[in-house]
């Protein structure tokens, strides 16, 4: 008994989250309708505010850089079976890591901050990942729920550290002083200048390309190394991979690690790179967001720095929306990302079966011919 | 109910029937007529359409062309509930029960005729009762089926369909699950409903079933229909024929065992399940090479537990394993460990344990040997050694298509048997663990696949076999060790065994010699 038809690899990659898209933004047309605006026009100043320019290209880039370390934490974990949902604060605890260092070795030369400074993310981001593997791996308990739970405790800690702890004297709102010039993730329109190319002054910077080479080795990790095997296998077969001498609670823990040391990088981007402090809720819901972008991106690397960039531009686009528009404000762009989330991640099966009805008509007619 | 018409129509027709899946037409022009009253047998090879055809008919699948004719009026038919109506039941492979329901609450699940139960219960226990009478189909009905033995969940299956007014019947592979006596129970059941006028569709591999129930049998290979014949005229060796298309070898041909030294002992072996219950009773063995060891028993007399506890997988309460003069339970030894020891397994159930159904051929080529040098280059896996190797065992088994990159789901169930097996015995072990050698496997595979065990033999390796098809243990054991209830109730040596005789053992009468 074989299963329905299915679609092809390329529709199945491209087609269908395109269709997905493209329903998800039409019907936040139509909320912006029922709003009293024209849908067209928010569609263009969205695309112009977030392509359109190179402020807004760099914008895009900059959001993009921190949806691509969650995407790809959320990805990790579910390869091996296991849904991370605390991406938000492995990622608002690596910040402090890489906060940490930054505030401590800020005047140190960049060369030994800055790997420092990403060390630490990593390590803080696996750390706060560890306790939930731990108990899922030896206890069972449900990962799902540990690691929301762990999200508010990572909230409270912090907020308790920028407050009573970490917060700059005589201020009122609690963050850290600025760290040191040193540990300034280099800005790319900075770099262009050095070259001669002029680039508009945005936050984009070169945690981007960290970002990107990150995706790269987990691609390798994923599907070219004995590890990524064994993850793999105990993510689709956990009985096989028991039969294959593969210890489930060692994966389990492992995967959960990298997961948390890829979230903790996004300080990286956001603390180094664009606040050059420690804040409150510096994370901004990115690692929400990191599980719809590796929905979306299928779990693949490629994906999800597609799908990442993709998200980066909603946002942009999105604040150049709530900008220009009077009667649309911040609250209508969070609920179109919302129903983009909805239509890409959680109901990305809608338009499957409707889909492959139509290539089945398609390909019979052909064959006919 | 069908009034009653013409006795020379057929209760169910099939008419130029077609399906095709992708590239694979996995029926081609089918054409069947199963007469009212009477038991029909469809018998073919793994992949030969047998399963397709069943669910065309009970509306799991449509045909891309073709007619379903149902007591001489064309029904049609979209979804099981669209056969239901029609008369059609099926009995499933794997029961569709609901495990923590009684009888009577699997019965009527789904046909409740209105919101309060209760009505329809009392209606329903009526009805049941008086099947039970006309069929000799007694069942507990307030007991709840996980209590019951599978024998009887079976009818609670064949009940469902008869009280939903079933006319032809569809059983797929019903004595998978059963003893020998259980499944002459079935058959004995089948006859008095053919004598009851209704027609009985009976899905089998087993030359044996078809011989001993059927009135009529149809013979598939690769979609088509390739024969039918009467039953009392034709024989196993003709009807095997047809379903390979060449002349096959129905029994495994070997000489004597010449077994020499000990290569692996079980000592008073005690497995308990996560809820504290014993499946493992003091079993005790050796295995020494240049002999198979065949286990029979009823599926879940405790087989599995032995094997998996065998392989690593499990920890046994109690007892030794020792091999090479060490004790696998007492060093606490995983399935890693053992496999470098030279102690391979082949899993009873390959979908769930021994391959990754969304992996290809060659990753699941590597599965527990993903760690060898051979496989690996630095800290990257080396995927051209792997394909390499895979298209080595692809080739050296008979795997077909040899295509490492296909998906393992893409295989036949031979062929995926046949990799799994090249796996296991490619890095030379000396003990072979074999659960379910040939389930799901097409007959010109079981055949490769038991000469391939034997020259292990041969070789000088120890083999156990668990198997619940007892011909095949009979075929290939040399000493056969009976379980019942977690123990070992019987040896008897392979010359001396008949199927009588293990069967009553399987059944829980204890044999002699061990006891």
């Amino acid at each position: 008994m074989s299963a329905a038809a299915k679609l092809p690899r390329w529709a199945e990659l491209v087609l269908l989250p395109l269709v997905n898209l493209t329903v998800a933004l039409l019907l936040s047309g139509l909320i912006v309708l029922l709003l009293g605006e024209s849908p067209w026009t928010a569609f263009k100043l969205m695309l112009s505010g977030s392509l359109g320019s190179q402020e807004g290209i760099g914008y895009t880039l900059y959001y993009a850089t921190n949806f691509v370390f969650t995407g790809l934490a959320v990805a990790v974990a579910f390869h091996a079976g296991l849904f991370n949902i605390g991406a938000e604060g492995q990622a608002y605890v690596g910040g402090l890591g890489t906060g940490l260092v930054a505030l401590w070795l800020g005047n140190a030369p960049a060369l030994v901050v800055l790997p420092l400074a990403i060390l630490a993310g990593a390590l803080f981001g696996a750390a706060w990942a560890f306790l939930p593997a731990w108990l899922q791996a030896r206890r069972g308990s449900h990962i799902v729920i540990t690691t929301i739970m762990f999200n508010f405790i990572a909230a409270a800690l912090m907020t308790y550290l920028l407050v009573n702890v970490l917060i700059k004297p005589g201020q009122q709102s609690p963050e850290t002083r600025e760290f040191g010039a040193n540990a300034f993730m280099p800005a790319v329109h900075e770099l262009l200048a050095k070259i001669g190319v002029t680039f508009a002054g945005t936050p984009f910077n070169l945690a981007f390309g960290l970002a990107l080479i990150a995706a790269a080795l987990v691609w390798v990790f994923i599907w070219h190394t004995r590890w990524g095997f064994a993850l793999r296998v105990s993510g689709e077969n956990a009985t096989a991979a028991v039969y294959a001498g593969i210890v489930p609670s060692k994966i389990i823990v492992g995967a959960m690690l990298l997961s948390g040391a890829l979230a903790g990088c996004l300080g990286l981007n956001e603390l180094l790179g664009a606040q050059h402090r420690i804040l409150i809720d510096f994370t901004g819901g990115a690692g929400f967001v990191g599980i719809a972008v590796s929905l979306m991106g299928r779990n693949h690397p490629v994906g999800i720095v597609v799908a990442a960039i993709l998200f980066g531009a909603l946002y942009q686009g999105g604040s150049q929306l709530a900008f220009d528009l009077p009667k649309i404000n911040r609250d209508m762009v969070v609920v179109i990302q919302g129903l983009v989330i909805l239509l890409c991640g959680a109901m990305e099966n809608v338009f499957r079966a409707p889909l492959t009805k139509v290539f089945v008509i398609f390909r019979r007619e052909s064959a006919a011919k | 109910m069908a009034d009653r018409i013409d006795p020379a129509v057929p209760a169910l027709e099939l008419r130029g029937i077609e399906k095709r899946f992708d590239a694979v037409r996995a029926n081609k022009a089918i054409a069947l007529r199963v007469a009212r009253g009477s038991v029909h047998g469809l018998i073919g090879e793994n992949g030969a359409g047998k399963s397709t055809l069943m669910n065309i008919v009970y509306g799991f699948h449509r045909p891309d062309a073709g007619e379903i004719h149902v007591q001489g009026r064309r029904a049609e038919i979209h979804a099981p509930h669209d056969a239901i109506a029609a008369g059609i039941g099926m009995v499933h492979q794997h029961f569709m029960l609901v495990e923590n329901f009684t009888v009577l609450e699997n019965v009527v699940l789904g046909v409740e005729s209105g919101a309060l139960l209760a009505g329809g219960f009392a209606h329903a226990r009526g009805e049941l009762e008086k099947l039970a009478r006309d069929y000799a189909l007694e069942v507990p009905l307030d007991a709840v089926v996980s209590e019951l033995p599978v024998g009887l969940q079976q009818r609670v299956e064949i009940l469902k369909a008869l009280y939903r007014r079933a006319e032809i019947l569809i059983l797929d592979e019903p004595t998978a699950v059963l003893t020998p006596q259980e499944a002459d129970a079935l058959f004995a059941m089948l006859r008095r409903l053919r004598d009851e006028g209704k027609s009985v569709i009976l899905v089998t591999h087993k030359l044996r079933e078809i011989m001993a129930i059927t009135d009529r049998v149809t013979v598939m290979r690769q979609g088509a229909v390739v024969g039918e014949f009467e039953t009392a005229r034709t024989s196993p060796r003709e009807l095997a024929e047809k379903m390979v298309g060449r002349a096959v070898l129905l029994r495994v041909e070997k000489a004597p065992a010449r077994p020499t030294e000990t290569l692996l002992a079980v000592r008073d072996l005690e497995v308990r399940d996560r809820l504290g219950v014993a499946r493992v009773k003091g079993v005790s063995f050796e295995l020494r090479a240049g002999e198979i060891v065949g286990i029979a028993g009823v599926s879940g007399n405790g087989q599995s537990e032995l094997l998996e506890t065998l392989a690593g997988i499990r920890a046994p309460t109690r007892g030794a394993i020792t091999m090479g003069g060490r004790d696998l339970v007492a060093e606490r030894l995983g399935p890693r460990a053992r496999r470098t020891l030279g102690l391979a397994h082949v899993p009873e159930d390959r979908l769930r344990m021994g391959v990754v159904a969304s992996f290809s051929a060659e990753d699941n080529a590597i599965l527990g040997y993903h760690d060898r040098p051979i496989y690996n280059r630095g800290v990257l896996s080396n995927g051209a050694s792997i394909r390499a190797e895979c298209e080595k065992k692809m080739a050296e088994h008979d795997v077909r298509p040899p295509l490492p990159a296909l998906r393992i789901t893409a295989f036949s169930g031979g062929n995926q048997q046949k990799l799994v097996l090249a796996r296991e015995i490619d890095c030379d072990p000396r003990v072979l663990l074999i659960g379910q050698p040939t389930r799901g496997v097409d007959i010109g595979a079981i055949e490769f696949i038991h000469k391939r065990l034997v020259a292990l033999r041969d070789a000088g390796k120890a083999l156990l076999i668990v198997s619940v098809e007892l011909e095949e243990i009979l075929g290939l054991a040399d000493r056969i060790l009976v379980m019942n209830g977690g123990e070992i109730v019987g040896e008897v040596s392979a010359n001396e065994a008949t199927e009588e005789k293990i069967g009553l053992m399987m059944a829980g009468v204890k044999g002699e010699g061990r006891a």
